[in-house]
């Protein structure tokens, strides 16, 4: 692999957590910047983030490109400008970009011309006065839910149509199948209902909305999404955080790991009708979703991560009760799920459900447990570590199969690994104070930092203005990333096991929406 | 079989006594209804309000919080150089009208009291709900699951969730409305047979809660259709969505509060508010 030749040897280079000075990176004409963002990607390397910015001339408008280097935990930044209402769309040639160019459409109303998926993301009014990829003549944005829905014509062949409002106490989206009887030709998916304009509302920020913006992207990624937010101002502040902190930041995130992992491997019990499984699983996310409250007094971890550190400190008591909990929990959860893997009516339907193949994961990009069940050994934690994990390891689980199982069995193996490092990092709790000062942010540097949530890779990106403000918040949500993963995983199933599919990638809506 | 048989044993049974019994414990730092000292506040002090990520502190007649908007952050808090304000971990903050969100140091919280008349005689033992989720961050709707595991057991009560609106006595909503699911909401409501019920949880349902003003959002429910119930919080605690749902009910006796008449107990017809 030769990550730094041809036209990405133009790219800054920085670390997970970083920040650098904007005019570190060149202004590359737009052909220059798609032929490396093609080249990195053959060379292994991921999109981790493609997004547009306002410029100060309205007729223009920035582009800005992280991809990750996981072998050699690097991030390669780049930027152009494109003039006009379009661009020559990258995603025929590099399919890992595809939804990236829809937003940048979207927000900024240029238009990736050939484009082989051109259709809204999140359906709302562009970004830019004057100029809509998408939407009416009138200059209106677009309705939500109205497209070009792809078909399949024939006889016996019909259409099945699901959401905004769901069955269930869920999110909203909509699916719409394709199908032949049972069998799915096609799924698609649109979303967009929880859209609530998040993005936009950091531009001028931070400010002292900004974190509780950053505990709510997806509501059960808190801990995740608000460490990423944490870092990204801690980098362009300058901030240290205290070995404590720091291991305080990395217990909260194992334990959003452990309550999402093992709440879904009841619910995927519970999809194949198993219900002891079910039941008790059910029980025990609330286990581990109470510890997190026993920090920080919430069950989604509200308050503990705050810029310079955390937001509580434990005492010995606290350490004590948590690491009793957590021992019953781990006897618990060990009766509970060892029970799936020994009952065949359960890896009956398991096994060889959804599957999907290591080349479409890698070619999509997705991340995340979603990711290492397709054998595709990514993990922030280990590729770009950052606080904690540059000290204590987790090793990457992951299996081959790419089927339900193995997103299931993935999730155990990884809740085990955590169950084991919230131990280690509990009766090992560094001294110090657990929050420190943040001074103002640094004027015109970009900074980027990943983290691993439960679901996999959270990227947030900042670019401060000449005042230290954010000129542009870039989230991307591992949703982002794998609801594509979501829709090749039906291809060729039965509908009947799109509840199980579903359920085994368990993608967040408000993350993604945004 | 056996390893199942096992396993049972092993886990035991876990409904919660409650209410019965007394409820579940909560851990020591959870932030439940706040206590207001109105006279520590020192002359011309804004820093709570000033602090406030959501406008839910109001300043113009004595200090007081809006629960509807409040996320339970405790910013205030931190920013009193007074320790006027505390989060208690009193869990109950389930109330009936908009205007019974607005707690004082002089004013006891008035929970929520039962449905009176008819929909008490109808929705008392057997209440259906379908619940709407638009525009929120999904941590209201997941405390709202949780209410159906075998340790909260919500249909012991007799209440259940609904996979149609057609099968459903009333809503449970939760986010802030955004624009792209008025319409699904509008017509989920219109779906559902009279009389019917709507109950809102969450800061984001009750205002906008995080969002609020923003462009994509309705700022919650208020204004588009009647709402019978409101269970603040960010999110609210399954133990506060539960105590709402009994008090609504008549199950659990009232609490701090001295009994009113309630004017949004009569049947109302559909169309109020401005959805769709």
């Amino acid at each position: 692999m030769s990550a730094s030749s041809g036209a990405m040897a133009r790219f800054a280079v920085i670390a997970n957590g970083r920040a650098i000075e904007r005019s570190a990176l060149p202004q590359l004409p737009p052909a220059e910047l798609f032929a490396a963002i093609s080249e990195g990607v053959e060379a292994g390397l991921r999109v981790a983030s493609f997004f547009g910015m306002a410029d100060a001339d309205p007729d223009e408008v920035g582009l800005v490109v992280v991809l990750a280097d996981d072998r050699r935990a690097r991030l390669h930044l780049g930027r152009t400008r494109v003039r006009g209402a379009g661009f020559e769309a990258l995603t025929p040639v590099c399919p890992q970009v595809h939804l990236f160019e829809r937003e940048i459409a979207e927000q900024f109303g240029l238009r990736a011309n050939g484009h082989p998926w051109f259709k809204p993301v999140r359906y709302h009014r562009s970004y830019r006065p004057g100029y809509e990829a998408f939407g009416g003549r009138g200059g209106e944005g677009p309705t939500v839910g109205v497209t070009d829905f792809y078909r399949v014509e024939g006889d016996e062949v019909h259409e099945v149509a699901v959401g905004p409002v769901h069955a269930g106490v869920i999110e909203p989206g909509h699916f719409r199948f394709q199908c032949h009887g049972e069998n799915v030709f096609h799924l698609e998916i649109s979303l967009g209902y929880q859209h609530r304009g998040v993005e936009k509302a950091m531009i001028g920020a931070p400010d002292k909305r900004s974190i509780h913006y950053a505990e709510t992207l997806a509501g059960d990624t808190t801990v995740g999404h608000a460490s990423a937010y944490c870092q990204v101002v801690e980098a362009l502040a300058g901030c240290q955080k205290t070995p404590r902190a720091q291991a305080l930041r990395g217990i909260a995130l194992e334990l959003e790991r452990l309550a999402n992992h093992v709440g879904d491997l009841g619910a995927l019990a519970n999809d194949v009708a198993f219900l002891p499984t079910a039941s008790y699983c059910g029980r025990l996310r609330g286990d581990f979703l109470n510890m997190t409250a026993t920090l920080c007094g919430s069950r989604f971890g509200r308050g503990m991560i705050r810029p310079g550190g955390v937001g509580f400190d434990v005492g010995e008591p606290t350490v004590r009760e948590l690491l009793t909990q957590l021992d019953a929990a781990e006897r618990d959860t060990m009766s509970a799920v060892e029970l799936l893997w020994n009952t065949p009516s359960v890896m009956a339907r398991f096994e060889d459900t959804g599957p999907v193949a290591p080349d479409v994961a890698r070619t999509l990009g997705l991340v995340g447990p979603a990711a290492r069940a397709c054998g595709l050994a990514r993990d922030v934690r280990h590729d770009h570590p950052s606080g904690i994990f540059r000290f204590a390891h987790v090793p990457v689980s992951t299996w081959s199969t790419g089927d339900v199982f193995a997103r299931a069995y993935v999730r155990w193996l990884e809740a085990q690994r955590s169950i084991g490092f919230v131990r280690e990092q509990l009766r090992n709790l560094p001294p110090g104070k657990v929050c420190g000062p943040v001074g103002a942010l640094a004027p015109d540097q970009i900074a980027v930092a990943l983290a691993e949530g439960w679901r996999g890779e959270l990227c947030h990106v900042a670019l401060t203005d000449g005042a230290g403000r954010f000129e542009r918040y870039k989230v991307v949500d591992p949703s982002f990333h794998n609801w594509t993963g979501l829709a090749y995983a039906l291809r060729g199933q039965q509908i009947s096991d799109f509840p199980l599919c579903n359920k085994s990638f368990n993608l967040s809506y408000c993350g993604h929406d945004l | 079989m056996i390893p199942v048989i096992r396993a049972r044993l092993r886990q035991g049974y876990r409904t919660l006594a409650y209410p019965d019994g007394p409820p579940p414990s909560l851990p020591d730092r959870f932030r439940g209804r706040p206590r207001i000292d109105a006279s520590r506040c020192p002359d011309g002090c804004a820093a709570c309000a000033d602090a406030c990520p959501t406008r839910a502190i109001d300043l113009r007649d004595g200090l007081g919080i809006d629960l509807g908007r409040c996320i339970f952050c405790t910013d205030c808090v931190s920013a009193c150089p007074e320790g006027a304000l505390q989060y208690s971990r009193d869990h109950r903050l389930a109330v009936r009208t908009r205007a019974d969100l607005i707690t004082r140091s002089d004013r006891e919280l008035e929970l929520a009291g039962a449905l009176q008349g008819r929909l008490r005689s109808l929705f008392g033992r057997s209440l259906k709900l379908r619940q709407v989720s638009a525009g929120g961050c999904n941590a209201c709707e997941l405390d709202v699951n949780v209410l159906n595991t075998v340790a909260w057991d919500l249909s012991r009560f007799g209440i259940q969730f609904v996979a149609s609106p057609r099968h459903a006595d009333g809503l449970l909503i939760t986010g802030a409305i955004s624009e792209n699911m008025r319409l699904a909401l509008r017509k989920t409501w219109d779906a559902v047979p009279e009389p019917k019920i709507v109950i809102a949880v969450g800061a984001c349902a009750i205002s906008g809660g995080p969002y609020l003003d923003h462009a994509e959002v309705a700022n919650g429910v208020e204004g588009l259709l009647p709402i019978d119930l409101y269970v603040p919080g960010c999110p609210p605690h399954p133990l506060t969505i539960l105590d709402g749902l009994l008090r609504l009910l008549g199950r659990l006796e009232r609490a701090g509060a001295d009994v009113r008449s309630e004017p949004g107990d009569a049947v109302r017809p559909a169309e109020q508010g401005g959805l769709g």
